[in-house]
C-alpha cells in the first residue's frame, strides 16, 4: 500500500466534442497527479469517443441527467475507487487546469477544509466576461450564503472545486439535481463540513453552448433561491442509516 | 338538492369507482395509486346520495347552493391526487437517476475488464458491452429534449 494520496479530476461533458480533448490534454500536462474521468451526460455528438481517444476514463450516462446527476456519477466513481481527492473541472475550457495545483495546495495547508473552491472574484484583475444579469445572480447568492455559512463566499456558482474524502462521501450519497453548486455549499455547511475559496483565473468558454442560457437564468435564480430557502429549513438533507426513507430512492448510489 | 343533479352525481361517482376497480383488476393501476382514487370516489358517492350531509357542509362553509359543495370537495381531491403524482414523479426521477449512474459505472467496469489482456482460453469470458451505438444515440436524443 502506498501512502501517496490519489487524485481524480472529473470532467462533466454534454456535447463538448470540440473542447474535450484540449481539456484532457491540458489536465495531463499541467496536473499530472490527477487521473481524468470524463462523465458524458448523454451527449448526442461524439464527446465520449473523443474522450476515450484521448485516453481518459469515460462514464457514459444513458441519457441526459443534467449537471448535478453527471457530477454525482463522478462522486460515486471516486468513492468506489477510493480516491482521496476529487476535482471538478468544466469541459468547455473555462477552467485552467494549471490552477488545480493551487486548490491542492490550499487543501493540504488546511486539513480541516473539506472543499476548496476556485473563485474568480478574489483576484484584483478579474475581468470575467459574464452577462450583468448572471453576475447579479452570483452576487445575490454570495451575499445570502455569506450570512449563513461562516466566512465569506464570493463565487458560489463556481464549478472549479476540489473535494476530500468526507465531501466525496457526502455528495456521492446526495447531490442537488440541476444548478447544484450553490446548494452544495449549503449542504456542506449543514453537515458541518468546511470550505474555503482560493483566487483563480477563468476564461470565457472555448466553444459549445453554456448550460445556462440567458432565457434560463430567471429560472436558475428562482430555482436556486427556492433550494436555498428550503435547504435552510432542512438541517440534515441526507438520511442517516436508521432514518425513515426520504423521497429519494435510497440515499445515493 | 334537485333530484336530477343528484342522479348525475351518483352516476358519475359510481362510474368513477367502477372504472378504478376495473383498472386495478386488469393491473392497469397499482393498488397504492388506486387507494386515493377509491377514497375520493367513495366520499363523492356518499355526499351525492346523502343530501343532508352535503347541505350541512355547504352551510358550514357558507355555500348557498349545496351541489357546489360537491364540486369543492371533488376539487380538493383533484389537488390531493396531483400532489400525490408529483411526489411519485419526483421519486421515480430520482430512482431513474440512480439507475443511470449505476449503469454508467457498470459499463465502464465491463469495458475495463474487456480491455485487459485475456489468456487464450479466457476469450469466452468477455462480457457484452453497451448496446450498439445507433441505439444509444436514438435513445439519448429522444430523452434529452
Amino acid at each position: 500500500m502506498s501512502m501517496e494520496p490519489s487524485y481524480l479530476a472529473v470532467v462533466p461533458a454534454y456535447n463538448e466534442s470540440i473542447t474535450i480533448v484540449g481539456v484532457i490534454n491540458a489536465l495531463r500536462e499541467c496536473a499530472p497527479r490527477f487521473d481524468v474521468l470524463v462523465v458524458d451526460d448523454g451527449s448526442t455528438d461524439d464527446t465520449a469517443a473523443m474522450a476515450a481517444l484521448a485516453h481518459a476514463r469515460v462514464l457514459q450516462l444513458p441519457f441526459n441527467l443534467g449537471i448535478g446527476g453527471a457530477v454525482q456519477a463522478g462522486f460515486v466513481f471516486a468513492r468506489e475507487h477510493r480516491y482521496d481527492y476529487m476535482a471538478q473541472v468544466d469541459a468547455d475550457g473555462q477552467h485552467e487546469p494549471g490552477e488545480l495545483e493551487r486548490l491542492v495546495g490550499a487543501m493540504n495547508r488546511s486539513p480541516a477544509v473539506d472543499m476548496v473552491c476556485g473563485s474568480r472574484f478574489l483576484t484584483q484583475d478579474h475581468h470575467y466576461p459574464a452577462p450583468v444579469s448572471r453576475r447579479t445572480g452570483i452576487h445575490v447568492f454570495a451575499a445570502l450564503l455569506s450570512r449563513v455559512v461562516e466566512g465569506r463566499v464570493s463565487d458560489p456558482t463556481s464549478g472549479f472545486r476540489l473535494y476530500n474524502r468526507r465531501a466525496i462521501e457526502l455528495f456521492a450519497r446526495d447531490y442537488p439535481h440541476d444548478y447544484p453548486e450553490v446548494e452544495a455549499i449549503l449542504m456542506l455547511h449543514n453537515h458541518r463540513l468546511r470550505m474555503r475559496e482560493v483566487p483563480v483565473k477563468m476564461y470565457a468558454r472555448g466553444g459549445g453552448v453554456s448550460s445556462i442560457s440567458t432565457g434560463k437564468s430567471a429560472y436558475y435564480m428562482v430555482k436556486v433561491l427556492l433550494a436555498l430557502l428550503v435547504g435552510l429549513a432542512r438541517r440534515r438533507p441526507v438520511v442517516e442509516p436508521g432514518d425513515r426513507a426520504p423521497v429519494s430512492a435510497e440515499p445515493g448510489v | 338538492m334537485g333530484s336530477r343533479i343528484q342522479l348525475v352525481a351518483i352516476l358519475g361517482s359510481v362510474v368513477l369507482l367502477l372504472a378504478v376497480l376495473e383498472m386495478v383488476r386488469r393491473r392497469r393501476l397499482m393498488e397504492r395509486y388506486a387507494l386515493l382514487w377509491l377514497l375520493s370516489g367513495v366520499v363523492l358517492l356518499a355526499l351525492a346520495s346523502w343530501p343532508g350531509a352535503l347541505a350541512g357542509i355547504s352551510h358550514a362553509i357558507g355555500i348557498f347552493y349545496p351541489p357546489t359543495a360537491l364540486f369543492v370537495v371533488a376539487f380538493g381531491f383533484v389537488l390531493l391526487l396531483l400532489l400525490h403524482f408529483s411526489s411519485a414523479v419526483s421519486r421515480l426521477s430520482d430512482q431513474t437517476k440512480v439507475l443511470a449512474q449505476r449503469l454508467a459505472l457498470l459499463e465502464e467496469r465491463v469495458r475495463r475488464i474487456n480491455e485487459e489482456p485475456v489468456e487464450e482460453d479466457g476469450a469466452h469470458m468477455r462480457l457484452p458491452v453497451s448496446p450498439p451505438d445507433g441505439e444509444r444515440r436514438r435513445f439519448a436524443r429522444v430523452s434529452s429534449d
